[in-house]
């Protein structure tokens, strides 16, 4: 059995906080980019330009990106043959957000639900555990902002709707939210599983690439359907109007019940923080 | 689409002018306050207590502030999205607050509410944190700072950047999703 220390999952998660919320993905600023130069209208352009220049200054000064620092999420993979001495997993990763928000300067955006009392220091995060085989442990974050996490929704479509009924939801969902969300967004979608697990494969679908292809030929040609779809809804940047609503589309489909077709859209914005790191 | 450089406190004239689409440059102080200060100051409206500040022609940013690391006066800094604040904006705007800032939809409330009394809806780039903070100049917490980055704040700006959204003639700028062609 593989050992790992706690504090080195302290370290990396701290880590990860930081340079998520002051680094733009290579992927981001690229679509970004490419984005820019299909645009025709000046104020979609100017948008995009005040984006990839925000970019620019984050990485230089250290400030985040954007100020909602997010709620932490993180996908943790547990191999089979390891496990964390020292500590545990779950604290260790609270303790890694706790001091990434601090030290990074950071807006801790966790609250009561009711009081709305700030928690103080960005935890607990939300935390998802899978268990794999082999003996290493990955752990993937994200800083899941609240005004696009608010546009999101989870619903049990009848299984006759079909995948009509899936991408006719995910348009008016995309619509209704107009520039709400920080448009270009990146729409996770879940399809199947249970009511909960569809909310959870539409978030772990935003931990992808923005140029990556989905390994199911099916499901490739679907993602790249919606994306042109949601594309010719106008809504463009900021929602000024123009060709980038969306900067990508990614799907998670898993079975269901022979009763239901459970449906989940993730909406998050153009500032798509993310990072992983195999321990 | 016309240029504006306007300074607080704004006047009747300052926002007649302004038309959904023109850029305005914006000089002088402005306070911010998210859903858990506009919650606090509706409390102390109610009890006829004295706000924090003076709502004549004031500009509210809807904006929670990252930390403001050593050397600068403040952290990230755009705007969040204004539709949570819909349920107050109307009431501000009778009682002479002529902007808010903010991303996102307004509702028709707001809208008639700003069509009543020239105000005016202002866009900031949500998500340019980093790049709008460049254009504060100073922050001070001024009311609720147990509410931490919800506090209100007055901050100075210097020629910060806007967008009119919705103007007081009830233009609006952002576009209808065209749904059909989508579908």
């Amino acid at each position: 059995m593989r050992e790992i220390q706690a504090s080195d999952v302290v370290e990396a998660v701290a880590r990860m906080c930081v340079s998520s919320n002051t680094e733009l993905p290579q992927d981001v600023r690229n679509k970004l980019e490419q984005a820019m130069a299909e645009e025709t209208s000046s104020s979609a352009k100017e948008v995009l330009r005040q984006l990839l220049e925000n970019a620019d200054l984050a990485m230089e000064t250290k400030l985040p990106l954007c100020q909602d620092c997010g709620l932490a999420v993180l996908f943790v993979e547990v191999g089979d043959d390891c496990r964390v001495v020292g500590g545990n997993l779950r604290e260790a990763i609270n303790e890694g957000v706790r001091k990434g928000y601090d030290e990074g300067y950071l807006r801790k955006s966790a609250c009561d639900p009711l009081t709305r009392v700030n928690t103080g220091d960005g935890t607990p995060a939300v935390i998802h555990f899978d268990m794999v085989p082999g003996d290493k442990l990955k752990i993937s974050y994200m800083a899941k902002g609240g005004g696009a996490e608010n546009m999101s929704r989870v619903t049990m479509l009848a299984p006759a709707q079909g995948w009509d009924g899936v991408r006719k939801f995910v348009i008016e969902r995309v619509a209704e939210a107009g520039p709400n969300p920080c448009p270009p967004t990146v729409i996770g979608i879940g399809i199947g599983g249970t009511f909960e697990h569809s909310a959870k494969i539409a978030k772990k679908a935003l931990l992808r690439k923005l140029d990556d292809t989905h390994p199911d030929p099916e499901l490739a040609a679907k993602e790249k359907e919606l994306e042109e779809a949601l594309n010719r809804l106008g809504i463009g940047p900021m929602g000024l109007g123009g060709k980038t609503t969306v900067l990508g589309v990614k799907i998670a489909m898993e079975p269901c019940h022979l009763a239901s077709l459970p449906l989940a859209v993730n909406v998050q914005c153009h500032s798509q923080r993310h990072e992983e790191v195999v321990l | 689409m016309a240029e504006y450089k306007l300074t607080t406190p704004l006047t009747d004239e300052d926002i007649e002018q302004l038309k959904a689409g023109d850029v305005v440059f914006l000089t002088g102080t402005i306070h911010s306050a998210r859903d858990a200060a506009h919650k606090k100051l509706f409390e102390l409206l109610d009890a006829g207590k004295e706000l924090p500040f003076d709502l004549e022609g004031s500009a509210i940013y809807y904006v929670g502030p990252s930390p403001a690391p050593v050397g600068r006066p403040i952290g990230a800094a755009g705007p969040t999205t204004s539709y949570r604040m819909d349920t107050f904006a109307p009431r501000l705007y009778e009682l002479g607050m002529k902007a808010s800032i903010g991303k996102g939809k307004r509702n028709d409330d707001v809208k008639t509410a700003m069509q009543q009394h020239k105000g005016v809806y202002f866009g900031a780039t949500g998500g340019a944190g980093a790049l709008l903070s460049n254009s504060i100049v100073e922050s001070t917490v001024i009311a609720f700072e147990e509410l931490g980055p919800e506090a209100v704040r007055a901050m100075k700006v210097k020629d910060f950047p806007l967008l009119v959204i919705n103007d007081c003639h009830g233009g609006e700028l952002y576009v209808k999703p065209d749904v059909d062609a989508a579908i």
